[in-house]
Formats: structure tokens, C-alpha cells, sequence
């Protein structure tokens, strides 16, 4: 337990994706089986026991401590997990600490009733870092800021495996993972990944620059319609359905309505959205079926989702993924025209000649669902990860705001030195309120000077945040760009903006003149 | 009678042997605790202190920093009028001393700042028992326990193991953590040279004479076009974010405090790598020592006075909060100039609101 804790403390103070990489890789590298296979499965979500509420915690703790001094320290730490952790008096001559496996295995068996006297002696064994991550893990709260699939890009790193093979790989993989750490130590073959409906690492598009069109002949292009939904994995084999996002997670548990209209002994790769006879809602609405543990039936009737097929990469056990994307295409159409549901349908062609053409067909879209459009080169094979010329995104405009620096915060790593990170704000009348952060869009030359306007122009410190000026005549107004707005009511600007970035610095221009709410809200209503 | 003790506004005050300790504002005679600066302020007439004590008052505020400079050993006692006054180690910097101050059969222990670990760079505390203990509570909360030192400087070695292209940049107290902390990593046997920031080098040349020693120790000026991956810099912790630490490229920030055993206070930082370590007691060895001493009487000095006044009166040993105005309430004892408001920017008291989502 001792290491599982280290490295999630380590993981909670580490804020780049390559340093966890790393701290992860160590990790898996250096600890035995199964507390590795068992940490991994805690990491990507995969362990399945009844968790305990903070309820039985705090009932722990309170038998041991002055209730004058809990209150005091809880007031001070400010966290209830955290502060029985740190505060847990040690016990002399306790037990020696139990390794994860050890934990989980025994919580597994464990009945309630025997539950509360495992924990104290397991709380009494651990130091501080141990107790809070045992607390964490049984009370569900276990958020490290790690996704599954850097997890198992951390596992591949063990051999310097293609992650995608573990992604292929992994749900016929069960927790410990004995079979999948052997054949990555080399003491075993690689495990078999025969088992049903497992997902297929997915092919992505480059996003096409002004320097990338003269390579291009149109007439080796096809083009269709790039969906404003989630990209999606629908398959089905043996008896096994599944739905995977385009990073492998399994996501169809929010979507039984997409799973049960799923044709049987097929892989097909598309886009869900929220769809209602036949059109394509908003990015919004899919929204509010994502994240759902329980759907109700009033859900699937008012945002009822389904799939827009682009491409299939599996057919009655045949694999097409090595064909050309113009014959996968044809028997797609085919497969469609089949079996068209309301849950299942195709991603029209658009049809073009010259490039002048289908920019025409790119500005007046037929639905606001539409982000932009793609090209598929038309005799690509189905290759996995994002290969440079094969397919290219075309997206629509970004959308684009004047808006005014409020903080800067110290960004990490080559930029720890540099206020990199920018929350910015518009007007509400007198007022500027946030309505996002971004921390990319720039040159370096460009941050060196906006991080000499932060330290020039300081009102307030914060730890590594810094407030800056910005009032009607003083500031630094960005343009930014972003790809999409949603209410929000998170954010005091009541708006919450998708991918934002600085497009531009706009040194010229006093904060006075910098957009508003309203101009935001304009935009809500648009989309 | 006069009592042997009282706080005044200018710090703790003998009147029949007309000094103070650790006075705030520099007065006719000083008996001062250690070389840490809200604790050996400059100006006074005459100063007692450990050697070691008056070395570092003369590296940091110059030969001139007091009148008269008498230098007293561990368990040497000086007669002042009526009082004697014996300094004993308190283990918590090079030459930090208890002052224990006696009349007749009445015995007031100052502790100044103390723990009670062993520190490769200093004498280990001696308890001494008495009428009134006078403590420190820096820490003097239950969630602060720190963990043993060696294992924090495992954390760190193994750091560098993991990310050996990036220089670890390690924020210490420049008088006592830094020289710590360069100890501890020799005793585990890391052997390159270590870079200093400029803040720094005096003192551990001061530490070197008393003989600590230290190993190469390399000072930043002197280390111009070089490259800094996998090495440790050791720096006040004022310096994270500052732009000349852009030549150590990128880099790893670590800060070794009691502070950090705070979750919330490093992210506050922006701290990659916190190294809980401290020269002050923490919360059960600050009980320990009550419960070793049982004094007639506990007087709390600066710090988290509350949590300790309590316990100590649970196991029957009177108790009183000091609140003597003038010292670093944060720890560490180093306020370095401008740093107070980034470095701990929760309130003094500490409360820092529930549920701030750490
Ligand atoms: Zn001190
Ligand atoms: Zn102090």
C-alpha cells in the first residue's frame, strides 16, 4: 500500500501528462504482483466493491480523538478525508502495513458488519499517506487526474509497446492483470485477445493547414461531413455489444437505446449525437446524456442518440480494415441501407471538384450539428492513430472574442517560470466577469512578452496566481478563438466555452472595447 | 515578589536581572535562543549566546550586530544579578539553545525552537526539568507529525531517479533546512556536488567551520554555463518562479517544510515535490515533551497555541497561551523579505475554510 500511496501523493502534485507517464511507468515497473495490477484497475476505474460512506470514517475517528482537537485541525486542513489521515494517532507495535492486494482482495469477501473493524486496523498500520489513499479508494474518491487510457499507456511502457496493442487487448483483461505484467516482463506469451467485442484503436485526422493544400489533388479525395458529437466505436460480436470512445473507454452504459438498435457481428466507426427524425441536434443537448450513470426513460425520449456511420471496420467476422476506404465505404452504404434505423444512419458524401467548391459547400452546412468537413483519402486503408496525409479535418471557423486578462498563473515544467496560464474575462456592464482560461494559441516570443505585462502590471498575488490590471484603460485584451459554447452554472459568467485559445494578442486595443456578456449570450442562442 | 518571567511588548523580560529573550527590539541585554532572524535581532547592548549563535548574528548582520558579544558553552552558567542563566541544547539549528533561567529554587525553561529528532547539523535537545516550560507551537496541531527525514530524502533521490534530465530545485530556510538537507543527502550517500544559492553560501561556510560537513558544495555564480539536469539546487524558497531560475531549464520545484504536509499548501505553490521537513517540533513531540517535563505550568509561545493549551490542561498540566507579538508565527523562522504574502497565503490563524476542494 505504502507505494500505491506514494505515487498517487506523487501523481496529485504532478501537473504535466509526461511526468505522471513516467511516475506511472516507474510504478508498474518496480512493484509486484498483483498490488500493480490491482493499483491499475483502481486508476482506470476497473475495481468493484461496496464503498464505504465518510460517515463510518468519521464515526472511526471520533472514538479516537479529542472532539476539540478534530475540529481545530479540521477547520485548519479544511478536508475530512485529509484530516483523518493526517490526524489517525499511530499506534506503537501495530501490524505491518498490508500491501493493496492484500486490501482490495479482502474487501472484496468483506460483509458489512466486519467492515469498520478491517478499516481501523488497516488505518492503524499505514502512515499518512497510506491512511488517505486507503480512504480514498474506499470511499470512491480515488481521483488522481489520470485517465484510463494514460494508465495503460504507462503499463505499455513497461516494454515500449504500442499502447493500442494493451487497448485491443484489454477487455478481455481482468483485474490483477497477472496475464498482461508477464507478457510485458517477457516471462509469458502475449494473452489472447479473442475474447468478444473488444475495441479497435481508431484511425484520426490531421487538421489542415494553408501549407498542406498545393500537395493535394481533389480527385483523390472524398469528403463528408464532420458530426459536432463524440466519436464513437459501436460493436458487436458473439452475443458481446459494446460502445467505445475513440480513446477505448467504455461508455455504453449511458446509452442503452444506441446498444440495443446495434445490428449484430459488426464494428462500425461514426458519430453519436442526439438525434430526432433524422437531424442532428447540438453538441449541448448529446451533453446531457454523457456522464449519466442511470438513464431514465424520460432521458432517451427527450434527447433520443443515436449513431451517424462513417466508415466499417468489421463485417460478419470479416476484418476490412485493410481495404480501401472507397470499398469500405461501399459496403457501409450497402449495410446502411439495410438495416437504417432511427438509431443508426449514415454520414452523407459531399460531392465536390475543385477545392473552391467544397469551401463553398463548408460555409453553408445543412445543420448547426455540423463542425466542418473531412477528407478521406480514397484509397486509405483503416490505420490506427493519426496518420499525417491519409485523412484531414476542415473545420468550420472558429468562433472569435475580445477579451481582457484578469490572472495569470505560473505555468510547469520549461514554463515554471513563465505566467503561461490566462483566465480572461468579458464586460458585464461595468464589470469584467471570467468566462475561460487558456494557456496555448501563442508564440514564445509572444509569452516572454505577455509574461513581462503580468510581472509589470501585478495587482495582487495569490501562490502562483497573479491578478493583472484590467480596468477600462489598462490591460492586455486577447482574441480569442473557441470551438463552441454551453450554459454553465459553474462559472459566475453563467457561459462555459469549449476549447478556447489566445488566436491573438491585441496590444492595441484599450480593455474599454473589449466584447460583453451579451455578445456571448447572442452566441448561445445561435448555436 | 518580582516573577522571574513576564511577557512585555518588547518579548520575554527578567526584571531582576534586567534582560530579555529573544527581544524584538533591541535592548540593554539580550539572552538570545538562536541565530534565526525574529529570534536575534541587531542593536542590542550586550547579547548571550551559544558561539555558533553569535557567528551567524555576525555573518548575517555584520561584526557590529551587538555591544558586548559574551559566548556561553552548553551547560555553562552565567550569573546575571541574582539569576543564572544556563544555555542547553534545543536541537533545532547549529548552536540553537533553551535558556534556563533560575532563582533560588524556581526554574524557567525558555525552549526558543526546539525538536526533539535527531539533526546531523546540530546538538540534540536535552529536556531539562522545571517549574515553567515555556514551548513553541509552530506545529501544535495533531495533523502535524512529521515523517522521518530519511525517508523524505528517499522521496527526493528517487525523483531524481525518475526525472534525471530535470534539475531539482529545493526551496529550504537559507539558515538551518539548506545545510540540513545537504547533510541528510550525504548521509544517503548522494555524493555530487550540490549548487547554492548565492543567499546561502556564507552560512554553510559558517556550518563547514563548526564542522559540519557538507561535501562540494558548488555556489550558483560560480556555475555559469552549466547544464543543470538531474542536479539539486538548493534555494530560499522565495525563489520559486523567479526568472533567473530559468536557467536551470526545466526543472522540478521541491520545498522542504512542515508546511507541506499540507496538501493544499503545496498545490498553493505550485510545489511538484514536497519534502516534509522540519526544524520544529511536531505535534507529538511537542506532547511528548509536556508529558516528559509535566511542568507546574505550560506557557505557549508563537504558533497554533490553542490545540496544545488544550491538550495540556486534558492531562492536568496548567497551561497559557504567551501570545508574544513579533515572531514568525509561520515556522521556519526565516522570514525572508516579501516572501510572507506568496509563500503562506492562508491566514495567520490558519483556518483556510472547509471544503476548499483539496
Ligand atoms: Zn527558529
Ligand atoms: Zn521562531
Amino acid at each position: 500500500m505504502n507505494r500505491f500511496a506514494e505515487l498517487l501523493a506523487a501523481l496529485a502534485f504532478q501537473p504535466q501528462r509526461n511526468g505522471k507517464l513516467r511516475l506511472l511507468t516507474d510504478y508498474f515497473r518496480s512493484v509486484p504482483d498483483p498490488d500493480r495490477g490491482y493499483a491499475l484497475a483502481a486508476i482506470a476505474g476497473g475495481l468493484k466493491f461496496t464503498h464505504a460512506k465518510p460517515a463510518l470514517i468519521r464515526g472511526l475517528v471520533d472514538a479516537r480523538i479529542d472532539p476539540v482537537l478534530f475540529d481545530l485541525s479540521y477547520d485548519y486542513v479544511g478536508d475530512l478525508a485529509e484530516t483523518v489521515a493526517l490526524i489517525w494517532p499511530k499506534k506503537h507495535g501495530a501490524n505491518v502495513s498490508p500491501g493493496l492486494g492484500e486490501i482490495v482482495e479482502r474487501l472484496a469477501t468483506l460483509g458489512k458488519a466486519e467492515l469498520p473493524r478491517c478499516l481501523e486496523k488497516w488505518l492503524d498500520a499505514l502512515d499518512a499517506d497510506g491512511r488517505l489513499a486507503l480512504i480514498k479508494l474506499i470511499t470512491g474518491g480515488l481521483r488522481v487526474g489520470v485517465s484510463a487510457r494514460l494508465a495503460k499507456t504507462a503499463v505499455a511502457g513497461i516494454k515500449s509497446v504500442d499502447p493500442n496493442e494493451i487497448e485491443e487487448l484489454w477487455p478481455a483483461l481482468s483485474p490483477p492483470y497477472l496475464d498482461l505484467f508477464a507478457w510485458l516482463d517477457g516471462t509469458a506469451e502475449k494473452p489472447s485477445a479473442k475474447a468478444h467485442a473488444v475495441f479497435r484503436p481508431v484511425m484520426l485526422a490531421h487538421a489542415i493547414e494553408e501549407e498542406d493544400w498545393p500537395g493535394l489533388d481533389p480527385s483523390d479525395f472524398i469528403a463528408e461531413w464532420k458530426w459536432d458529437g463524440i466519436r464513437v466505436q459501436a460493436v458487436s460480436e458473439g452475443n458481446v455489444d459494446r460502445l467505445y470512445s475513440r480513446t477505448g473507454e467504455d461508455i455504453g452504459g449511458s446509452f442503452p437505446d444506441v446498444l440495443d438498435a446495434l445490428p449484430p457481428n459488426v464494428v462500425i466507426d461514426g458519430e453519436l449525437l442526439v438525434i430526432r427524425k433524422g437531424e442532428a441536434a447540438s453538441f449541448n443537448e448529446l451533453q446531457q446524456r454523457l456522464n449519466r450513470k442511470a438513464v431514465n426513460a424520460k432521458m432517451l425520449q427527450e434527447f433520443p442518440a443515436g449513431i451517424r456511420a462513417y466508415d466499417l471496420l468489421m463485417l460478419d467476422g470479416e476484418d476490412l480494415r485493410g481495404c480501401a476506404f472507397v470499398e469500405r465505404r461501399a459496403r457501409l452504404e450497402k449495410f446502411i441501407a439495410e438495416r437504417k434505423s432511427q438509431q443508426l444512419d449514415l454520414s452523407p458524401l459531399v460531392p465536390f471538384a475543385t477545392w473552391d467548391e467544397l469551401r463553398a459547400h463548408r460555409a453553408s452546412p445543412p445543420s448547426p450539428a455540423v463542425e466542418g468537413v473531412m477528407l478521406k483519402r480514397k484509397v486509405s486503408p483503416y490505420l490506427p492513430g493519426r496518420v499525417k496525409g491519409e485523412w484531414w479535418k476542415w473545420k468550420r471557423d472558429p468562433h472569435l472574442v475580445d477579451a481582457v486578462l484578469m490572472y495569470a498563473q505560473r505555468g510547469h515544467g520549461k514554463r515554471s517560470s513563465y505566467y503561461s496560464d490566462y483566465t480572461f474575462g468579458v464586460w458585464k456592464n461595468d464589470e469584467l466577469v471570467p468566462v475561460g482560461k487558456a494557456y496555448f494559441g501563442f508564440t514564445d516570443e509572444e509569452l516572454v512578452k505577455i509574461d513581462r505585462f503580468v510581472r509589470a502590471h501585478t495587482t495582487n498575488k495569490f501562490g502562483p496566481v497573479r491578478e493583472v490590471v484590467h480596468d477600462q484603460k489598462t490591460g492586455l485584451v486577447f482574441e480569442v478563438a473557441f470551438e463552441g459554447l454551453a450554459r454553465s452554472t459553474r462559472h459566475k459568467s453563467g457561459v462555459a466555452m469549449r476549447f478556447p485559445r489566445i488566436n491573438r494578442l491585441r496590444w492595441d486595443k484599450p480593455p474599454g472595447e473589449a466584447d460583453t456578456i451579451e455578445t456571448l449570450e447572442m452566441m448561445l442562442t445561435a448555436d | 515578589m518580582t516573577p522571574l518571567l513576564e511577557p512585555k511588548p518588547g518579548g520575554l523580560y527578567c526584571a531582576e536581572g534586567d534582560f530579555f529573550v529573544d527581544p524584538v527590539r533591541a535592548v540593554k541585554r539580550a539572552v538570545i535562543t538562536h541565530g534565526h532572524s525574529d529570534h536575534a535581532r541587531a542593536g542590542h547592548e550586550q547579547v548571550l549566546a551559544t558561539a555558533e549563535t553569535i557567528a551567524i548574528m555576525e555573518v548575517r548582520c555584520g561584526d557590529d550586530c551587538a555591544g558586548i558579544k559574551q559566548a556561553a558553552r552548553y551547560g555553562q552558567t552565567t550569573t546575571i544579578g541574582n539569576v543564572k542563566v544556563t544555555l542547553k541544547p534545543a536541537g533545532h539549528i547549529l548552536g540553537s539553545a533553551q535558556a534556563v533561567v533560575e532563582r533560588g529554587a524556581e526554574r524557567i525553561v525558555v525552549s526558543g525552537d526546539y525538536k526533539r529528532r535527531r539533526d546531523p547539523t546540530c546538538a540534540r535537545f536535552e529536556p531539562v526539568e522545571c517549574d515553567v516550560f515555556i514551548s513553541e507551537a509552530t506545529f501544535g496541531l495533531p495533523v502535524f507529525t512529521h515523517p522521518p527525514d530519511t525517508q523524505e530524502i528517499a522521496k527526493l533521490l528517487h525523483s531524481i531517479a525518475v526525472f534525471p534530465e530535470r534539475a531539482h530545485l529545493v526551496g529550504a530556510y537559507s539558515l538551518g533546512k539548506a545545510q540540513r538537507i545537504i547533510a541528510l543527502l550525504r548521509e544517503a550517500g548522494y555524493d555530487a556536488p550540490i549548487f547554492l544559492h548565492g543567499a546561502m553560501v556564507e552560512l554553510c561556510k559558517l556550518y563547514e567551520r563548526f564542522g559540519v560537513r557538507l561535501g562540494l558544495l558548488i555556489p550558483l555564480t560560480e556555475a555559469k554555463n552549466k547544464i543543470f539536469s538531474g542536479s539539486v539546487v538548493i534555494a530560499p524558497p522565495s525563489v520559486f518562479g523567479e526568472r533567473w531560475t530559468r536557467r536551470l531549464g526545466d526543472h522540478v520545484n521541491s520545498f522542504a517544510s512542515g508546511w507541506m504536509r499540507i496538501r493544499a499548501r503545496a498545490r498553493q505553490q505550485g510545489i511538484e515535490l514536497p519534502l516534509i521537513v522540519s526544524d520544529h517540533a511536531d505535534w507529538e513531540e511537542l506532547t511528548a515533551t509536556v508529558e516528559e517535563l509535566r511542568p507546574r505550568e505550560l506557557w505557549v509561545t508563537h504558533g497554533q497555541e490553542d490545540a496544545l493549551v488544550h491538550y495540556s490542561r486534558s492531562i492536568g498540566v496548567p497551561a497559557r497561551p504567551l501570545s508574544l507579538k513579533g515572531y514568525d508565527e509561520t515556522g521556519e523562522g526565516e522570514p525572508e523579505t516579501g516572501t510572507q504574502a506568496t509563500l503562506f497565503p492562508l491566514n495567520a490563524n490558519g483556518g483556510n475554510g472547509k471544503d476548499s476542494g483539496l
